[in-house]
């Protein structure tokens, strides 16, 4: 067996406020596969992004890892000084945000964004760099490159731009991309083009990829396995295939139920009645059980654990044997 | 570019036509240029003759297009009080306030920006907040009393440096300069301090909400992504995008320092223009004061038309150079 690329071991992450702990991440554990693409789902506020921060180590403080591992490898990650793990960023693991509109530094021209970020990991010269940086700019299909490539982030469109954010992202090699909601910002028709660029450059240069969206429709398209978060949770996590078509735990087999088509929102079509606690109100138990059909005594009191029901699948949920306490 | 240009100069000239609606108006109305030139004994009908000669009984609007034209022409009559040409009078007295103008916007431009970079990137040392409290009281001291502050301490106990004038100056063709002497250099340093804590305190909040503000955007969370040194990320990605708002604010600053320097010049008996106008005010002195305002005002709008150019320099996305597909 392969070993994995990242390994997260029951993180937790937590917010100190003035009416006292926030936990907006409890006792999550994945991992992820060189090469494999892990898609993300869960409501808004489910921690998804939470934990991408924390893996790249860009929680704002006050926020901080509380519990758990991360591990690159061989090498642990949560815990290294600051300028050790600015080296992993960027060059180990990569991160592609929402908004390509906020994402560039709008006084720099994107050979200069790109220059710099290459040749902040690697040896290289000016001129390779740029080299390097048109190629790149070349795959994620940006027309005529090596004269765009002067040109400020305002001169190109939404969708362009993402396209730059991806070649930024991967320029110097990593080999995790996390992508939170890469698309959610952009225009319909082009969403399906950025997975698409995205997936298939990823899949060129060897990275995995941990894709956060609320589409389910992307998830189906571009994911080798899906997890699925639920208040800071991972309610259930397997193969993409499996999950979408017989999911074992009753939010997900909510949310698998309507899957909509590409481009279309997961928030709208999620037919669980309810909502998602907020993060100082999550019931004891079973954090679903307020809105779970299958409800029964035991999920009220006793809070199940992210635990393997079959193999390569886990679930939180006491419907399934074998499934433990947290 | 050039049609920004343009229309930024069309601009400047309307609000200069206006300052100078208002200097003429201060010229013509406030007292009697006649009285104030000849005095009360001379004879009515020698006045009625200067009045005519001087063109001061022609329709108002002769008159304004008159002043205009004199004063395009650098002309705004002779002082009453010293009975000398006001614009040599202007020229004499300017190399000293621009070069106090000029040392104290050093002091606080440079000032400014590091201890507006230093607390932003330190918002919770100890240092920060010594600074931060330092500079309230900075802005609300009126200059005068920092200025007779510095003097008590500098000047008087310590002896370090002079309380007053500008030392030896030196004579370059029509620029008489401080700065080339010990006195001089001596001379400027409290009153330049004082003129320009103001300012250093201004520019010093500015850029330190301005970076905090930065930091806190989207592309600096990318830069950090992405790897680059903290060093890179500060002192290039978000001073860079820092300085674009505050290139604005603290040109118009500039023009503030010179407008400004009547105070300190006052308490400095600094021999510049501000002192000059002063005086001027104190015994109506009327040429000199409408020079003194279409001067100020020439500043502003010279100042301001730099600030933005340099703005559109600064930040591609005003440059309208097109490149492909725009959005
Ligand atoms: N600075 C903060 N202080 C306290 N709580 C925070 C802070 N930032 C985020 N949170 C909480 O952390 C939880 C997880 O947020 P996260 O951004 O990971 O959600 P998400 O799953 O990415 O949602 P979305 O789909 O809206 O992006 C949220 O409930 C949010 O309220
Ligand atoms: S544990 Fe109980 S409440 Fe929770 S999902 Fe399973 S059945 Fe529903
Ligand atoms: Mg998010």
């Amino acid at each position: 067996m392969t070993e994995p690329l990242l390994s997260v071991r029951n993180l937790a992450v937590e917010f100190p406020t003035r009416h006292g702990i926030l936990t907006a991440v409890q006792d999550i554990s994945f991992d992820i596969m060189p090469g494999e693409v892990l898609g993300m789902v869960g409501e808004s506020g489910a921690g998804k992004s939470m934990t991408g921060a924390a893996i790249i180590g860009l929680i704002e403080p006050p926020g901080r890892i509380a519990r758990g591992e991360i591990w690159l490898r061989d090498q642990r990650i949560d815990n290294l000084p600051p300028e050790k793990m600015r080296k992993i960023r960027g060059r180990h693991i990569g991160m592609i945000f929402q908004d390509p509109l906020t994402s560039l530094n709008p006084l720099y021209r994107i050979s200069d964004q790109l220059i710099e970020t290459i040749r902040t990991h690697l040896p290289v010269s000016r001129d390779e760099a740029r080299k390097r940086a048109v190629k790149l700019l070349d795959d994620v299909g940006i027309p005529d490159a090596s004269r765009r490539i002067d040109d400020y982030p305002h001169q190109f469109s939404g969708g362009m731009r993402q396209r730059v954010v991806i070649a930024l992202a991967l320029c110097a090699g990593p080999e995790l991309v996390i992508a939170d909601e890469p698309t959610t910002a952009l225009d319909v028709s082009v969403q399906a083009q950025i997975i698409e660029v995205m997936k298939e450059l990823c899949a060129e240069h060897g990275a995995a990829i941990m894709l956060v969206t609320h589409d389910m429709g992307v998830i189906a398209e571009a994911a080798d396995r899906v997890a699925v978060m639920y208040a800071g949770r991972l309610a259930e996590i397997g193969p993409v295939r499996d999950v979408i078509k017989d999911a074992r735990h009753p939010y997900s087999q909510g949310l698998m139920g309507a899957i909509p088509r590409l481009g279309e929102s997961l928030e709208r079509l999620v037919h669980i009645p309810g909502s998602m606690p907020r993060l100082n109100a999550v019931p004891p138990g079973c954090p679903f059980n307020p809105r779970c059909p299958k409800v029964f005594d035991k999920c009220r009191t006793h809070r199940p654990a992210t635990s393997e029901i079959e193999p390569g699948r886990r679930a939180a949920c006491w419907l399934y044997p074998g499934v433990t306490e947290a | 570019m050039l049609a920004f240009i343009i229309r930024r100069l069309a601009q400047s000239v309307l609000v200069m036509l206006f300052v100078a609606l208002i200097a003429f108006i201060v010229f013509r109305y406030v007292g009697d240029p006649i009285t104030a030139m000849v005095g009360v004994e001379t004879r009515l009908e020698d006045q009625e003759i200067m009045r005519e000669r001087l063109g001061l009984n022609d329709p108002v609007i002769v008159q304004f297009l008159r002043f205009i034209g004199n004063a395009m022409r650098g002309e705004f009559g002779i002082s009453y009080r010293l009975q000398q040409p006001v614009t040599e009078l202007i020229l004499s007295r300017l190399p000293a306030t621009l070069e106090l103008a000029f040392a104290s916007a050093t002091i606080a431009l440079v000032f400014g920006l590091v201890l507006g970079v230093y607390t932003a990137l330190r918002p919770r040392s100890f240092g920060s907040a010594i600074i931060m409290a330092a500079s309230l009281v900075g802005v609300s001291l009126p200059t005068f009393l920092i200025g007779i502050a510095l003097i008590y301490i500098f000047a008087v106990e310590l002896g370090w440096f002079p309380s007053f004038g500008r030392g030896q100056v030196v004579d370059l063709g029509s620029w008489r300069t401080g700065l080339l002497t010990e006195s001089g250099i001596r001379s400027i340093i409290l009153p330049a301090i004082t003129l320009s804590l103001f300012q250093l305190t201004l520019i010093m909040r500015l850029v330190r909400a301005e970076m905090l503000e930065v930091l806190r955007t989207e592309y600096i969370r990318f830069a950090k992504a992405r790897g680059l040194t903290q060093r890179a990320i500060n002192f290039g990605h978000a001073l860079k995008n820092t300085l674009v708002p505050v290139i604005t604010i603290t040109g118009l600053q500039l023009g503030s320092v010179i407008a400004f320097a009547i105070v300190t010049e006052t308490v400095f008996q600094w021999p510049g223009v501000g002192s000059l106008f002063i005086v001027s005010v104190q015994v109506v002195d009327v040429p000199v004061m409408a020079a003194y305002l279409m001067f100020i005002a020439l500043v502003f709008v010279l100042i301001n038309l730099i600030v933005d150019i340099l703005y559109y320099v600064v930040d591609p996305r005003l440059r309208v150079d097109g490149g492909g597909a725009g959005k």
